[in-house]
């Protein structure tokens, strides 16, 4: 894909964000510029509370900047109010949560259905499971559920609306290196096969190597920004 | 069906001990409103009905001996719409087995047609007969109670003559719904009845051929009842009249009135204050059962949920809960409705008295309920929604502790570790715990409010019968005897002390106020019977003037100091100009004492006497009755012991059992409320005390760490739960006082001890029921989800 040219469906300018307890005030966004273009699989790294949940949250309308813009499409997001936060996230973006927030009291199944419901053009939530290798554990509670398990039933519930942008934060955190790649190959597939955007959070630097543009973030900047010419393919990283 | 409507159901089923102690207390407060409110309209209703059916007379005019020419006079005065006339007197009975005479009062009716006012009902048997000489109806409380039937016949002399009566039928009347002996408080119906007989019989037993000694008015709709009373008094003047008296003054009435007016606490205010705090804590559990839920409605508004979606979600959560408890409200409600309304059937005596619950009633309590737990649910919500859902998903940051006023107070250094945690998590927390325990006060004080009622009762009774009335035997001569008739009764063996009184019907005017009541006339140093206020205070009997009752008082105008017309309403009918000498705050709503000597020089003649106060030795109180009996003057005796009985099966049964009524109802408020914040404060920290318990705590110091804060939390609830009952009941007392029936304000350490005891108790099942999940704690499971 040629992403110079494909125009960027959301790009951020200038973001900042800080959280203030009391006298101490912790800046975790700083004056961040991102762009990310229809289509393209970003790869977010950086060490731990470098900022890189705060920023994809912004990003998916889970939260508001201190100050900065956000555009998606024709879109202004730091204009809208919670309202229309509610409606962008509902329309068109995906989000797997660092601590999955499964509902406790819904079945796998319905812990994706949960999702699908709401969405117009969704998967079933058995096919999206099967996805993920889930197919034999559909009407298992959370607790039942490995953490791995748990967090693939996540990433299912994610992909199964067939979102315009799917946010991923460490996707693949409580993975052993063979389930960690089926869970990168079904991202990669999506990513191929429907065009979704998708931007994933990880720890593994090897994982960089799958995604279109590459960046580093280290106390609330971005301070490394690659691109690769060519995507590898999941098979290929050494975990 | 959705995957919200599943997390719906699952959520309900597993919280369902939960839901099922709020629905109690929706199905409490329903209740309430239901059962005491409900019947009490039944009851105002079946009196309302009952007056119109038997057309009900709203003046009653005794007067000596008229022409029966002069009621058409009466008709014609302005105001009155219809005018009946009687014969009424009063007889002794014959009847085996009582230790008193037994007395009974005459009423004529007219021997064709049905009375044009104060109609009777026939319960059994049939009306008189025209022409039947000896045919007689007697009042159904007088033959249930002595076991007389249609077909019986009973011995009655009448003006001096005996004669065998034949009963007919039995019957009832409003006129006689409480068949009060004269000189008693409260009906005696062994010893007391209603007898009604031909007009043609009894007019010229009593020498009252072609003349009444009675005449009963209906007022038209627009006269003014005061006025059509003077014109009245004026007319009868010269026949002898003795005061007419509007319905409100009337005896059975007065008694009925009082009874619904006790019962209007019971069944107006009560009910609302309890539906009002039920709605209350429905709100505070409901908001915040919810708001443990904060990070799932982050979740869904994460995944796009609307604001909408998630209000209804959780709105029908409460509704559940509203539904469950509406049900069971309304049944239980209507159930208990109709027993307590059968219950009352049992002494007030309503031909047609049937539990009837208006929709309306019905509609305003669900939807009150409605309000505070959707309002609870939605305020919840609102909450949550109003972070942004990157914020409300984080799991909640560990809570910085700084030393606060505890640290400062040096108090922790006396505490035990697990002491000073339970303090600290408190402190940090300081309005949640705050409104839990407000929760629980609440809790406290609508227990507080069901009890103080007892002690109302119970402060009245002690008042009436241990300091107002502290003869042994009171006895009322059938008409005034000379002062040389308490030697009779003097020499009776047994008999310790004498004390006559002296009872004259008066009018009292302070100008163009008037009020009729009977004047008491005491010794002055009297010790059977004193002048007594409500709170137990013994008023001076005057050497001078008179002393009023405050609501009398009122109603004249007049303080002391001021001046008042009286005129006597029997022998000479003097009148004359005498000083409020006092006013005193009883219960009962319209008396006025002198002293008996004064008293006598105002009615003129000889000097005479009403009866007497006896005390007697307790080995001679049977004898000096049964030789009472025999004494022809002596028409009634009663004993304080035997009103106090009556009293208590009469009057106090039906506050008792609607107080139980209450105290159940509030038991089951406190039980859920309670339990209710043990579950929930439970769910709000289950993580950290299962990450306790992995880290090494003992489960007994993890159950410390959560039922300790509950147990402060309760008892600090229970002085502000004393102080809002006090408030409540004063509240409740003020608004309900009326002229017939006032509620004293008394609120019994054994009050607040019982109340508090209630709620301790229900905090010590709450916490076992708690602590049997601490125990099972699923630490796995906790640790291994991440909500
Ligand atoms: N609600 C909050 N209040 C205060 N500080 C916060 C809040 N959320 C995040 N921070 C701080 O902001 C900084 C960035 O946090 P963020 O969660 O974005 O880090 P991260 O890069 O995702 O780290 P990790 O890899 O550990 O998940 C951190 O220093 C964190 O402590
Ligand atoms: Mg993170």
């Amino acid at each position: 894909m040629n992403q110079s040219t494909a125009a960027p469906v959301l790009s951020a300018r200038a973001l900042s964000k800080t959280y203030r307890m009391g006298e101490v005030t912790v800046r975790a966004l700083r004056d961040v510029d991102l762009e990310l273009r229809a289509g393209e699989l970003l790869v977010l790294l950086g060490a731990s509370g470098s900022g890189k949940s705060t920023l994809l949250n912004i990003l998916g309308g889970l939260d508001v900047a201190t100050s900065g813009t956000v555009q998606y499409r024709e879109h202004r997001l730091d204009q809208f109010d919670g309202d229309g936060l509610t409606e962008y996230r509902r329309e068109h973006v995906g989000f797997v949560f660092q601590f999955y927030n499964l509902i406790p009291s819904l079945t796998a199944r319905e812990n994706v259905a949960l999702v699908t419901d709401i969405a117009s053009d969704a998967m079933s939530p058995d096919e999206a499971l099967a996805l993920v290798g889930l197919e034999s554990r559909l009407d298992h509670f959370p607790s039942q559920l490995s953490g791995g398990e748990q967090q693939r039933v996540a990433i299912a519930r994610a992909v199964a609306k067939r979102p315009d942008l799917l946010f991923c934060d460490e996707p693949t955190g409580a993975l052993d290196a063979q389930t960690g790649k089926l869970v990168l190959n079904v991202l990669d597939k999506v990513n191929r096969d429907t065009g979704t955007t998708i931007a994933i959070i990880t720890h593994n630097a090897a994982i960089g190597g799958l995604g279109d543009t590459v960046l580093r973030m280290s106390s609330g900047e971005i301070v490394e920004r690659n691109t690769n010419k060519q995507r590898a393919s999941v098979d290929d990283i050494q975990w | 069906m959705t995957a919200l409507s599943r997390k719906l159901a699952r959520e309900l089923w597993k919280l369902k001990g939960q839901i099922i102690s709020i629905a109690l207390v929706v199905a409490t407060g329903i209740m309430t409103v239901v059962t005491m409110r409900g019947s009490y309209d039944s009851l105002v209703d079946a009196q309302q009905s009952y007056y119109r059916q038997t057309r009900f007379a709203d003046v009653w005019a005794p007067l000596k001996r008229a022409p029966d020419t002069l009621r058409d006079r009466i008709q014609t005065l302005p105001g009155v719409a219809a005018v009946d006339t009687r014969v009424t007197l009063f007889a002794t009975l014959d009847l085996p087995g009582l230790d008193a005479p037994a007395q009974a009062r005459l009423v004529s009716l007219p021997e064709h047609g049905r009375p044009a006012l104060n109609d009777i009902r026939i319960r059994s048997g049939r009306y008189l007969a025209p022409g039947a000489a000896s045919e007689v109806l007697i009042s159904e409380n007088f033959a249930a109670a002595r076991s007389l039937r249609p077909g019986d016949s009973l011995r009655a002399v009448i003006n001096g003559r005996a004669r065998d009566l034949d009963i007919v039928g039995i019957a009832i009347s409003p006129e006689h719904t409480y068949a009060v002996p004269p000189g008693a408080l409260y009906p005696d119906d062994k010893r007391y009845g209603i007898l009604w007989m031909s007009r043609k019989v009894l007019g010229p037993a009593y020498n009252m051929d072609g003349a009444f000694n009675e005449a009963l008015v209906a007022l038209s709709p627009d006269a003014n009842p005061q006025a059509v009373l003077s014109r009245i008094n004026s007319l009868l003047d010269t026949y002898g009249g003795l005061g007419a008296y509007l319905r409100k003054d009337q005896p059975s009435h007065q008694i009925l009135q009082s009874e619904l007016d006790s019962n209007k606490v019971m069944g107006t205010a009560i009910p609302a204050v309890f539906l009002g705090v039920a709605a209350f804590l429905l709100n505070l559990v409901l908001s915040r059962l919810i708001a443990t839920q904060r990070t799932e409605i982050a979740v869904l508004k994460a995944f796009g949920y609307r604001n909408r979606e998630v209000g209804l979600h959780y709105l029908l959560f409460a509704m559940a809960a509203v539904v469950v408890g509406a049900v069971v409200g309304a049944g239980a409600g209507i159930m208990l409705g109709r027993a307590y309304v059968n219950f009352y059937g049992e002494y007030f005596d309503f031909p047609s008295l049937g539990y009837h619950l208006s929709p309306l009633l019905l509609a305003i309590a669900i939807l009150v309920s409605v309000i505070a737990a959707g309002g609870g649910a939605l305020m919840a919500v609102r909450r949550a929604v109003a972070l942004a859902p990157a914020e409300a998903m984080r799991p909640e940051p560990p809570a910085r502790f700084k030393p606060g006023w505890l640290e400062r107070s040096g108090l922790v250094r006396w505490l035990p570790s697990s002491g000073r945690m339970v303090l600290r998590n408190m402190q940090r927390k300081p309005v949640q715990s705050l409104l839990s325990s407000l929760g629980v006060a609440f809790s406290v004080a609508i227990l507080v409010i069901g009890l103080f009622m007892f002690d109302g009762v119970q402060f009245m009774m002690d008042l009436q019968f241990r300091v107002i009335q502290r003869e042994d035997l009171s006895a009322s001569f059938d008409e005034p005897r000379t002062a040389s008739a308490r030697h009779d009764f003097q020499n009776l063996a047994g008999v310790t002390r004498v004390e006559p009184y002296r009872s004259a019907p008066a009018r009292l005017i302070s100008g163009p106020l008037a009020q009729e009541t009977a004047i008491q006339g005491l010794e002055p140093e009297g010790r059977l019977r004193r002048i007594v206020s409500d709170t137990g205070g013994v008023h001076p009997v005057p050497v001078e003037g008179v002393v009023l009752s405050a609501i009398l008082a009122d109603k004249l105008r007049v303080r002391v100091g001021d001046r008042l017309d009286v005129q006597i309403l029997e022998g000479r009918r003097r009148t004359a100009r005498i000083p409020v000498a006092g006013v005193v705050h009883d219960f009962l709503g319209v008396s006025a004492y002198m002293s008996r000597e004064a008293l006598q020089r105002l009615v003129g003649g000889p000097e005479l006497i009403s009866g007497a106060y006896l005390s007697v030795t307790n080995d001679e109180l049977g004898a000096v009755k049964r030789t009472m009996k025999k004494l022809p003057a002596v028409a009634g005796v009663a004993s304080p012991g035997t009103m106090l009985a009556s009293f208590q099966s009469q009057l106090a049964d039906s506050l008792f059992i609607a107080v139980a009524f209450l105290l159940g109802f509030a038991c089951v408020i406190a039980v859920a409320v309670i339990y209710n914040g043990a579950r929930i404060s439970l769910s709000e920290r289950g993580r950290e005390l299962a990450s306790l318990r992995v880290m090494g705590f003992r489960r007994r110091e993890v159950s410390v760490l959560l039922l300790g804060e509950q147990a402060l939390i309760t008892l600090l609830a229970i002085p502000l739960g004393w102080t809002l009952g006090y408030g409540l009941s004063f509240l409740v007392t003020s608004a309900m006082q009326s002229d017939t029936y006032r509620i004293p304000f008394i609120v019994s350490a054994r009050t607040y001890a019982i109340s508090a005891a209630i709620i301790i108790a229900a905090a010590a099942a709450s916490a076992a029921l708690v602590h049997r999940r601490i125990n099972n704690l699923d630490l796995i499971s906790v640790l291994k989800t991440r909500e």
